[in-house]
């Protein structure tokens, strides 16, 4: 155990959501703190921290990574994406859609994770089939254990993202 | 469930890094992919007081192939070295070990030397690294040294690697022309830590069983390498009865109880795992 060290503020600037936003924080703010107290942006949820539940999961450069597992200092060099930066109420995107479609959430609070990592993973893989959704969902938790209704949300939505992508 | 107060330091070279984990010894840490470092932060299972966070670090990020080896950096995430097509074409059981690590979230972020380095008896990548007989590339104030696997796996999460020396790459050999391998690993849940995980990798050479490793994942306090090759050179690969392994097997472990699963079940469930991961990579040696 090393003794107490004062604590040191650093200028920050993460790009988030498209919009660049500064914070002077101490190194030791974790990117899901910084998001949600910083910059007010409480969508992206806290769970476990410890990387486990996946509530907190956000798009780094479009590849989904626990925010409770990285240092805000760190992500200044990559583009941050939050459940805020995926659709709004008004203009939902196929993932959100399917959500409330389907029943994809109970309580609601895993859902960012989800949402997040869905997205992502809808861009790798546009038609899982039921077994790989599931597979894709595995490192998320769902503690109302609603994960029927958010495998059918994940099928959902792949079909969703076809009929966007055939209208335009 | 945050971190105590710690200094940030971020280097952009190799020597900048060296010098400040020269300069802070034992209270730094390097910060790589922090998949196992920031959790152990959280929980104060840890608090160091400076933090040496190498992401901005040069020349770490990259996969180099070659005749011999693959050569992995500092900085090369699980997820790339997984996608990596050279590396899977150059030696699989990197990619058969990596889609066990944790969940692919996890793997974007985390890198594998980070993963060798923290030496978690429970990590599969250290015990990949054994199974190839591979070796830790390291840099400290004297220059760059190379640590053979067997020197630097010392105790769970204890490594040879001194507080101002940083593991800057390792290196896979590739195994003999006519290997094949397989990884098989059993958990509570999918992407838990293994109750017990089996590498194997068979090598066949002129229709004969010419080398047969086994590696084992959280049966053993540091990776370990069981080597059949005695027991079954000279067989045809199809008549071998891979069930005889089992002895051999269960006296290579020395799992623990604990509450997911008791030390005679994760014995059992690691001779089973031999049997099958030995079958399969049979199956694919020619």
């Amino acid at each position: 155990m090393s003794e107490p060290v004062a604590e040191e503020l650093l200028d920050v600037t993460i790009t988030v959501n498209g919009v660049p936003h500064h914070a002077r924080v101490p190194a030791r703010r974790l990117l899901s703190d910084f998001l949600r107290h910083d910059l007010g942006l409480t969508g992206t949820h806290v769970g476990c921290e410890h990387g486990v539940c996946g509530a907190c999961t956000v798009l780094v450069d479009d590849e989904p990574m626990r925010s409770c597992l990285m240092f805000a200092v760190t992500a200044q060099a990559h583009r941050i994406t939050t459940v805020e930066g995926l659709g709004t109420i008004d203009a939902m995107r196929p993932v959100q859609r399917a959500f409330t479609e389907c029943h994809g959430l109970q309580c609601g609070f895993c859902t960012p994770g989800f949402v997040t990592t869905i997205t992502a993973y809808l861009e790798e893989n546009p038609d899982p089939t039921a077994e790989e959704a599931r597979e894709a969902i595995s490192g998320n938790l769902c503690r109302c254990t609603g994960y029927q209704n958010i495998v059918k949300s994940v099928l959902r939505a792949a079909e969703l993202r076809r009929k966007e992508a055939n209208d335009q | 469930m945050k971190p105590a107060p710690f200094v940030h330091h971020a280097p952009r070279s190799v020597d900048e890094a060296v010098a400040v984990l020269g300069e802070v010894g034992h209270d730094g840490k390097v910060l790589a992919g922090g998949q196992s470092l920031v959790p152990i932060l959280n929980m104060r299972l840890a608090s160091p007081g400076h933090l040496v966070d190498i992401n901005q670090v040069a020349g770490l990020d990259t996969v180099v192939v070659d005749d011999a080896t693959v050569r992995v950096g500092a900085l090369v995430r699980h997820t790339g070295l997984e996608r990596h097509e050279g590396a899977y074409a150059a030696l699989p059981l990197l990619r058969q070990a990596l889609a066990h690590v944790a969940h692919p979230v996890i793997r974007n972020r985390g890198t594998t030397v980070g993963s060798i380095a923290h030496a978690d008896a429970a990590g599969e990548m250290p015990t990949i690294l054994a199974m190839c007989d591979g070796v830790v590339e390291a840099v400290g104030p004297a220059g760059p040294r190379e640590i053979p696997w067997a020197d630097f796996f010392l105790g769970p999460l204890e490594t040879s690697l001194a507080e101002d020396e940083l593991a800057t790459g390792v290196r896979f050999p590739r195994f003999a022309r006519g290997t094949g391998t397989a990884f098989l690993e059993r958990a509570r849940r999918h992407g838990d830590y293994a109750l017990a995980g089996v590498g194997a990798a068979v090598t066949v050479t002129g229709g004969v069983v010419s080398g047969v490793r086994l590696g084992f994942v959280s049966v053993t306090d540091v990776p370990s390498v069981l080597d059949l090759t005695d027991a079954y050179a000279g067989q045809e690969p199809s008549a071998v009865d891979w069930a005889s392994s089992a002895d051999a097997v269960a006296d290579a472990v020395s799992p623990e109880d604990d509450i997911h699963a008791t030390a005679a079940y994760r014995r059992m469930l690691a001779v089973e795992l031999a049997r099958l991961a030995l079958t399969e990579a049979a199956g694919r040696a020619a």
